[in-house]
């Protein structure tokens, strides 16, 4: 327990980027998530765990408002972003998800062209002033999600031309080209084959140097391997939220053990 | 026996067939359809199938051919010197069929046996009397060429009758008993249902190709017909529209051409941008609630019938664009643009108002249709509602906006009502929207209403324009479908 607490304080030292306190979600008459308390820290990886139905894609959701575009969805509870209540009145849902960009569990590049995908975020918020500067934020950020490389010669074909993992690596480049604070990923490697999974794990670990990334993943794997921080959802309760090493190997809740064990989920 | 009878006793068999073939199939597996190859069912459809099919095939082309084959044999009959100067073959033969029919209808009526009807003399009796006292009247004098086609037009037509109705019978019988005899526990009466199944699919996809074919081919040799009456390169190049009842008329597409376009254009303006900012109101921004009462209401719009369409334009819209635009110093902006109600632009402002329904419900389904993943995807990187119909939805559903655009531009072209009562019936080069003009369906509708002989090319020329229109209406449904096609593989 003593090794316990050591890890915690050093964790301790890092800045919460974003806290949720008492977090309620209802569709309808569902009570999709329950008194959910997390923490989640600058430059780090998160990881949010459980079986399918349990509310961490709901949570995610939360985190930058999307569930406003689902019209029975309702939020309780505070969820503060550096300190201030994203769920404010004052705040606009759209300057938000500037802020906390995201990545969704099947890739769905707009049907434009590589560049335009790319430069959408950043024209939309006037990033660039003029063509060159453009073109600057969309190579970088193709760089930065990998695939510069492969699609350098041909920006100006489609992007749904591309393959899954490509298409997939192509929409981390785009909502990092808004140059967001904070990165939700919505099981960004289902849809993928495990050489393109690697590709991306590789650049999560990548990215966590600028940003804060919490991701959502039905593999324990994936989680042990990416994340510096696992959260275990279930039945919409947060069972369980700590260092990724002491979930997967020293979990306090039985719940968490059978679930990591392959006994429930 | 009557044909309607037949047809009831072959039904009848047929059903008779269903239940025996039933009861057959489930004997031979000992009364356990687990034995069956088929569900017990099966076998009776069999049965009732090649009792009822066959037959009916049978009856329907018999009915079809036989009049053909009867008009040829007996018109062999009248010779070349009985056709009267200035008529022709036809009318004689339609002479005999009537007097045949009145016959058969004063034996109906007991007026006269059958034999004393075939024993009729024309230089004996007076034919068109007596036919005239059981309410046939006949044109003129019965002549006993005519006469005698008659009797022997009435000979075949029985004979031909009742052979039908032997062949028929029998080949329901052939079918019902070998069909029967097939059902037994190893036949696959399923697999035979099935195949009929898959030839009526057929021949209902079949008969309305057919349909489509007919139509086009029997305006097509109308529009010969006019060809050979009147030039067409006045037709096709001419520009004046000048149908004249006493003939030598200036018969041009052209003038009805540019009113049918004008119009159209005009309802598009109005159509297009209501009806595809509306179905964005409906699809992206409306709460449940509020879509699902106003776009029923708005689908009625649709169902409001295109006269009343143009009562509109004649009673509100033409008065009131008259207030706006004319009538100098009573009216409101105290113009002189427009001197009458009927204009281009009254037609096409309530044609828009009629195609709004079509552009925004199509509009409506096909943005619906566009993944949601295409929006999460842009409201995720912090677009506004707007930002993200503008540059992701409306490009994602762009082919089939057009496809709808195009399908309601066809409409448009062929819509006639409320040009009648909107636009006028001046046919003119003009740019000008406040004056009267009017379309191809509106001449359409008078060249074929009015009262000169159906052989004039005044008559005629309504059936080259009605292809004409065709042929521009089936040109944008293919285009249509093509800019769908093409922008389709591009986005998916």
């Amino acid at each position: 327990m003593n090794t316990m607490n050591v890890m915690d304080r050093t964790l301790e030292t890092k800045t919460t980027k974003i806290a949720a306190r008492d977090v309620n979600v209802y569709y309808g008459d569902t009570h999709a998530i329950k008194d959910v308390n997390v923490k989640i820290e600058a430059n780090t990886v998160t990881a949010f765990i459980g079986p399918s139905g349990c509310g961490k894609s709901t949570f995610l959701r939360c985190l930058n408002r999307m569930n406003d575009t689902i019209d029975i969805c309702r939020v309780t509870g505070d969820i503060l972003l550096d300190g201030e209540d994203i769920y404010d009145k004052r705040v606009d849902p759209v300057q938000l998800r500037a802020k906390v960009g995201m990545v969704f569990q099947k890739p769905n590049p707009f049907p434009k062209s590589i560049f335009d995908n790319v430069s959408y975020g950043p024209r939309i918020h006037g990033l660039a002033r003029n063509k060159a500067e453009l073109e600057e934020i969309v190579e970088k950020s193709l760089r930065r999600a990998a695939i510069w490389e492969e699609v350098k010669d041909r920006l100006d074909a489609p992007g749904t031309g591309l393959s899954g993992g490509q298409q997939q690596r192509l929409c981390i480049a785009r909502a990092i080209a808004t140059e967001p604070e904070v990165l939700l990923m919505d099981e960004p490697c289902s849809a993928l084959d495990p050489i393109a999974t690697a590709q991306v794990e590789e650049l999560i670990d990548e990215l966590r140097a600028s940003y804060s990334v919490v991701i959502v993943t039905h593999s324990m794997q994936q989680a042990a391997r990416v994340s510096q921080k696992t959260a275990f959802f279930h039945l919409g309760n947060l069972v369980e939220f700590g260092p990724t090493g002491q979930i997967f190997t020293n979990p306090e809740d039985p719940r968490t053990e059978s679930y990591i064990t392959g006994r429930i989920g | 026996m009557p044909t309607f009878w037949l047809v009831v006793l072959l039904l009848a068999l047929s059903a008779l067939g269903f239940a025996m073939g039933r009861r057959r199939a489930l004997a031979s597996a000992g009364g356990n359809p687990r034995n069956l190859h088929s569900l017990p069912n099966y076998y009776g459809a069999n049965v009732a199938m090649s009792t009822a099919v066959p037959a009916l095939a049978i009856l329907a082309i018999w009915l079809l051919v036989q009049p053909i084959v009867i008009e040829n044999r007996v018109s062999a009959l009248i010779p070349e010197t009985s056709i009267p100067e200035n008529t022709s073959l036809s009318l004689v033969m339609s002479d005999v069929r009537r007097l045949a029919e009145g016959l058969d209808e004063a034996v109906n009526q007991s007026f006269l046996t059958q034999k004393q009807s075939f024993a009729l003399d024309s230089a004996t009796s007076d034919i068109r009397s007596d036919l005239g006292a059981v309410g046939v009247a006949l044109g003129s004098e019965v002549r006993p060429e005519v006469l005698e086609a008659a009797q022997s037009y009435r000979q075949l037509s029985s004979s031909g009758a009742t052979l039908m109705t032997v062949v028929a019978v029998l080949s329901a019988l052939v079918g019902f008993f070998l069909a029967y005899r097939n059902s037994d526990k190893e036949f696959r009466a399923r697999n035979v249902v099935e195949r009929g199944v898959m030839a009526l699919l057929v021949l209902a996809a079949s008969l309305a190709i057919l349909t489509t074919v007919g139509i086009v081919l029997s305006m097509f040799f109308e529009t010969m017909n006019f060809f050979g009456l009147h030039n067409w390169r006045d037709f096709f190049f001419g520009t004046t529209w000048a149908p004249n009842f006493r003939g030598d008329s200036e018969l041009s597409i052209l003038p009805l051409l540019w009113g049918t376009l004008y119009i159209s254009a005009i309802a598009l303006m109005v159509a297009v941008p209501v009806g595809l900012f509306a179905a964005i109101y409906l699809s992206e921004y409306a709460g449940s609630t509020v879509r699902a009462f106003a776009k029923p209401l708005l689908e009625i719009l649709a169902g409001i019938p295109t006269i009343v369409y143009g009562l509109f334009a004649l009673l509100t819209v033409g008065p009131l664009l008259l207030k706006l635009f004319g009538q100098g110093e009573n009216g409101v902006f105290g113009l002189t643009w427009m001197s009458g109600a009927t204009s281009v632009l009254t037609a096409g402002v309530v044609m828009g108002i009629m195609l709004i329904p079509f552009v925004s419900s199509l509009s409506d389904d096909i943005i619906n249709a566009v993944p949601q993943a295409l929006r999460d995807g842009s409201l995720g990187l912090g677009a506004t509602k707007s930002e993200t119909v503008r540059q992701v939805v409306l490009p994602a559903a762009l082919p089939g906006i057009v496809g709808a655009i195009l399908l309601a531009a066809s409409r448009a072209i062929g819509e006639t009502m409320i040009v009648v009562m909107g636009a006028g019936a001046i046919a003119k080069f003009s740019g000008n929207p406040f004056e009267s003009m009017t379309t191809i369906t509106t001449r359409i509708v008078s060249q074929l209403t009015g009262d000169t002989d159906f052989a004039s090319p005044e008559t005629l020329v309504a059936f080259a324009l009605g292809l004409s229109l065709f042929v521009l209406t089936l040109g944008l449904n293919v285009l249509a479908l093509y800019i769908v096609r093409k922008y389709r593989e591009q986005y998916d």
